[in-house]
């Protein structure tokens, strides 16, 4: 699963830009605010969800431009599209092979996994951003968990919405809304099950190496009969204005296996190398049950790791296969990577080959 | 262009909606619900007309129809009094019905309503079924999605 082109137009700082990829390490240098970021955050849209900054798509268009943008990349014999006009700047547009589609059916053709710098707090923040974490990983073994995922929160919202209503809410309606709930809920609390214990067994009986092991269990609803303890939860759930019951309020909580302490009580450092230990271990995991590894975005990871494990990464990624996009500011950050790695300086919306 | 205008026109002024069942036609109660050649003992719901015209085009359904005149949302506030669901439910207190068929859309809100009108008919002794959700005719698996393609495994069935 790699990306031989990509094309931006009006994206951020990019006017119009064309990246031929290469099938392994695409390496992009400049300075700080050169629009390495913008590159993988366009690479991120050809996933489900909002990219890897969470921006709101407005945002995504350049400015002095015509208001909409687009991303477009091929995929061996696939084209994936995605961005938005100036008439709908907030809604996304898919393409398929030219054919509109959901956001939620790119799982389908792709799968991608990021790691930024906003991520270094992934532990100690609320349990939001790694429940969204826990997704994308989810994602590149059960594609369907986007649909699944998606319908769940549609069907909670009107939930929501009916609850609050003045006067007793319609309980035949909203049985019917907790029904799909249960449908829905079930189906993405059991596909990140299934992952969360996957990748936690193979994170165990892995050798201590340079990255720490991460220990993972998912906290909060995992299983049984979600409309029944929906039902039952109405009148708090009404009283709370949310509900309290269900999978959208899990939590992946992860230790340190080497020290058996709380990945948040984890030196910084260590709390990176966890992350870099569960991201690489999740694209070996997908590797071996799906066939195909996620591209892989590092967004400013070689310049926070000292110098053997930055060569300890570059190994593991050259051992492991598959397409990764990495950002640093000086080319010196990435002499270990393989020489056949694709190099390209970025100036100011310029991308030039080095 | 003149015909074609008056014709038009003429539609326009004539077309109303079934007092029966709301589809759309220039006589009322419409075509469908008054042609005695048609089963009504199944009854077949629909969210709108055009899902109607769909399952209508070929005949492939030998019943009478009702439409909702759209699906549940609680974000849009379509509500079930927005809907023909009290003329539905009406229609099969009557009596004369065996079966009815919840044509929905599979999209949230399609099967939301679907389930929603279950529950209110469930009391009369009616059979109540649902569209096969799965694989399209002349589909290739490859192409599938998951979820598809999962729906179409659970619904898998004995080759006869």
């Amino acid at each position: 699963m790699v990306l031989t082109r990509l094309s931006l137009s009006d994206f951020r700082s990019y006017a119009d830009a064309l990246i031929v990829p290469g099938p392994r390490f695409v390496v992009l240098t400049g300075e700080n605010g050169a629009g390495k970021t913008n590159i993988l955050e366009a690479v991120s849209l050809l996933a489900p969800g909002r990219g890897l900054r969470r921006a709101a798509l407005s945002e995504m268009a350049r400015d002095g431009g015509a208001g909409g943008f687009g991303v477009a990349a091929r995929l061996g014999d696939v084209d994936l599209g995605t961005g938005a006009t100036a008439l709908a700047p907030e809604r996304r547009q898919v393409r398929i092979n030219g054919a509109p589609a959901a956001a939620t059916a790119l799982s389908e053709w792709l799968s991608i996994v990021w790691l930024t710098p906003a991520m270094d707090r992934l532990f100690i923040e609320g349990a939001a951003n790694r429940r969204r974490f826990l997704d994308r990983l989810v994602l590149a073994l059960h594609p369907a968990h986007a649909v699944h995922t998606a319908r769940y929160e549609a069907a909670m919202r009107a939930r929501n919405k009916l609850l609050a209503e003045e006067g007793r809410p319609d309980p035949v309606w909203l049985g019917a809304l907790e029904a799909q709930m249960g449908e829905h809920g079930s189906a993405l609390a059991e596909a990140r099950n299934d992952t969360v214990t996957a990748l936690a067994s193979r994170l165990t009986e892995a050798p201590e190496g340079p990255f720490a092991r991460a220990g993972l269990v998912l906290d909060g609803w995992s299983h049984g009969d979600l409309a029944t303890e929906l039902a039952a939860s109405r009148p708090r759930d009404a009283a709370a204005g949310r509900t309290l019951v269900g999978p959208h309020r899990s939590d992946l909580l992860v230790t340190h296996l080497g020290k058996g302490q709380a990945a948040e009580r984890c030196s910084t450092g260590e709390q990176k190398a966890l992350l870099l230990g569960l991201v690489l271990a999740h694209a070996d995991l997908v590797a071996e049950r799906a066939d195909r590894r996620p591209v892989l975005l590092l967004d400013e990871v070689a310049a926070h790791l000292d110098p053997l494990r930055r060569t300890a990464l570059f190994e593991r990624l050259e051992a492991g296969g598959g397409q990764v996009w990495m950002t640093g500011t000086e080319e010196a950050l990435f002499e270990g990577v393989p020489p056949t790695a694709q190099r390209l300086r970025v100036e100011r919306g310029l991308i030039g080959t080095i | 262009m003149g015909p074609l205008l008056r014709a038009l026109e003429a539609v326009n002024e004539r077309l109303e909606s079934c007092a029966i069942c709301g589809n759309v036609d220039t006589i009322n109660p419409c075509g469908i619900c008054v042609d005695p050649r048609r089963d009504a003992r199944a009854l077949c719901v629909v969210e709108e007309v055009s899902d109607l015209w769909a399952l209508d085009r070929s005949r492939l359904f030998p019943g009478k129809f009702h439409v909702l005149g759209g699906r549940l949302s609680a974000l849009e506030g379509i509500r079930p009094e927005d809907l023909g669901i009290d003329t539905l439910v009406r229609r099969i207190e009557v009596g004369g019905i065996d079966e009815v068929v919840l044509a929905m859309n599979a999209t949230l809100e399609g099967q939301t309503t679907a389930h929603y009108i279950a529950e209110r008919i469930e009391r009369f002794p009616v059979r109540i079924t649902q569209l096969a959700h799965g694989l399209p005719v002349g589909g290739e698996l490859d192409y599938l999605d998951e979820g598809t393609l999962a729906q179409a495994l659970r619904a898998r069935r004995p080759v006869s």
